[in-house]
């Protein structure tokens, strides 16, 4: 399984693998609102966390469709599946590597892009706090998702209209832990329930992806 | 590590392909699947590599006997073949990955990306996989396609290690390997017009006469 984590990563480091990509947009996103919306501090400061949780958001979203869909076309998936690990390990392991090269990035980087965004100051440690809980649940509920289109031709955008409404409930709890922290207000609750969401989704849809994976490949 | 498959039905897109399937393989022995293009090799093979469910009919193997490889090789072309092939050798907890290079005749190639290899070096690679699996059933969708005569002798031979060794091998090609194996042609089993399709014709026989 670790040989698998490695692969993954190995892959996504390599040329054309798109680690960065997703890091690149969110760079852009970020320096692209303020340029949109001008320069005043106070307007800055009220939208940056729902604006840096939704630049996290979709800059996750676009590395998904090459989850399950680069091993269904070269043949390993078949060989995966036949192969002695379980294949909802497999979806794990593969959700994890995803994390890895995006979601885990995109947390180091983001209190920078707040700069750019004028965060106010005590939202800081609170957006990278709520990124690291939240950004696993965007990779697991995104390789269920992948592995619902899985084998479809131009199956990215599919994709992206199925994962998109499953990503509302981290996007809510996500932006709105920053912007309490943001305030100096209690940041509790919305946190646990993001940590239980990326707990529940952890727990629940590799299997999930797991037996949509093998609908798909018969 | 018997293969016993009876009266085993498969479907293709919800259709059945074939019908009544039945043939046992026994350790050392390979059998042959011919049939012409669309019978059902590719998905009678996938059926016993536990790939999809069968319609009818009973497959009795241990679930860790099979090895199988398909028309696609699994490469990833950003990987070494070397990296290649030590992912497999790690999947299936084996080791042997220099061993099963140097069988394929790979040991030249093993710091090349998969990307630089030509379709025989990336077929040869993919076998090499089998080799690694340690498993003793090998089920194999047209093993020799893109390979040259003397690659596809050497598959031969490593065939014949295989199955010296107590292994076996369920193979559709139409290539004569050089082995000395049994011969399932599948177009007999063919399936017959499904009933719906009958009922169908009937219903609108009626009108039409």
């Amino acid at each position: 399984m670790i040989a698998l984590l490695i692969r993954d990563m190995r892959q996504a480091v390599r040329a054309g693998g798109g680690f960065g990509l997703a890091l690149a947009f969110f760079l852009l996103v970020a320096v692209l609102v303020p340029l949109g919306v001008g320069p005043e501090g106070a307007t800055l400061a009220r939208i940056a966390p729902g604006i840096l949780w939704v630049g996290a958001l979709l800059a996750c979203l676009l590395s998904l469709d090459r989850l399950f869909a680069l091993d269904f076309e070269d043949g390993s998936l078949d060989l995966l599946v036949t192969a002695p690990i379980p294949l909802e390990a497999v979806v794990a392991i593969k959700a994890f590597a995803h994390w890895l090269v995006t979601g885990l990035p995109l947390t180091l980087v983001a209190p920078f892009l707040g700069v750019l965004l004028n965060l106010p100051a005590p939202g800081y440690v609170w957006l990278v706090v709520s990124l690291a809980l939240g950004t696993p649940a965007l990779s697991v509920i995104g390789a269920f998702g992948a592995a619902l289109t899985v084998g479809l031709k131009r199956g990215g955008l599919l994709l992206s209209l199925l994962v998109l409404p499953l990503y509302v409930p981290t996007l809510i709890f996500g932006a709105e832990a920053v912007k309490r922290g943001a305030e100096g207000l209690e940041t509790g609750t919305p946190l646990a329930l993001l940590a239980a969401i990326t707990a529940g989704a952890a727990a629940l849809l590799p299997f999930a992806a797991a037996a949509a994976i093998r609908i798909n490949l018969r | 590590m018997e293969l016993r498959v009876e009266n085993l039905s498969v479907a293709r897109g919800g259709i059945t392909v074939l019908e009544g399937v039945g043939f046992t393989l026994r350790d050392g022995r390979a059998l042959v699947l011919r049939g012409p293009n669309g019978v059902g090799k590719t998905t009678l093979l996938r059926t016993v590599a536990g790939l999809q469910p069968a319609v009818a009919g009973t497959l009795s193997v241990e679930s860790d006997a099979i090895a199988y490889a398909a028309h696609a090789d699994g490469l990833k072309a950003t990987l070494t073949v070397a990296e290649n092939l030590g992912f497999w050798a790690a999947i299936y907890g084996t080791t042997g990955v220099a061993a099963a290079l140097d069988r394929m005749n790979l040991t030249a190639l093993r710091d090349r990306h998969a990307a630089n290899l030509s379709a025989g070096q990336k077929r040869r690679l993919g076998l090499a996989r089998l080799l690694v699996t340690g498993r003793p059933i090998w089920v194999l969708d047209e093993p020799t396609v893109s390979l040259d005569l003397s690659s596809a002798a050497l598959f031969g031979d490593v065939l014949r290690d295989h199955m010296g060794k107590g292994g076996s091998a369920l193979i559709a090609t139409h290539i004569d390997l050089g082995l000395e194996a049994e011969v399932l042609e599948l177009a007999p089993f063919r399936a017959k017009a499904g009933a719906a399709g009958i009922d169908f014709d009937a219903a609108f026989g009626g009108d039409f006469a």
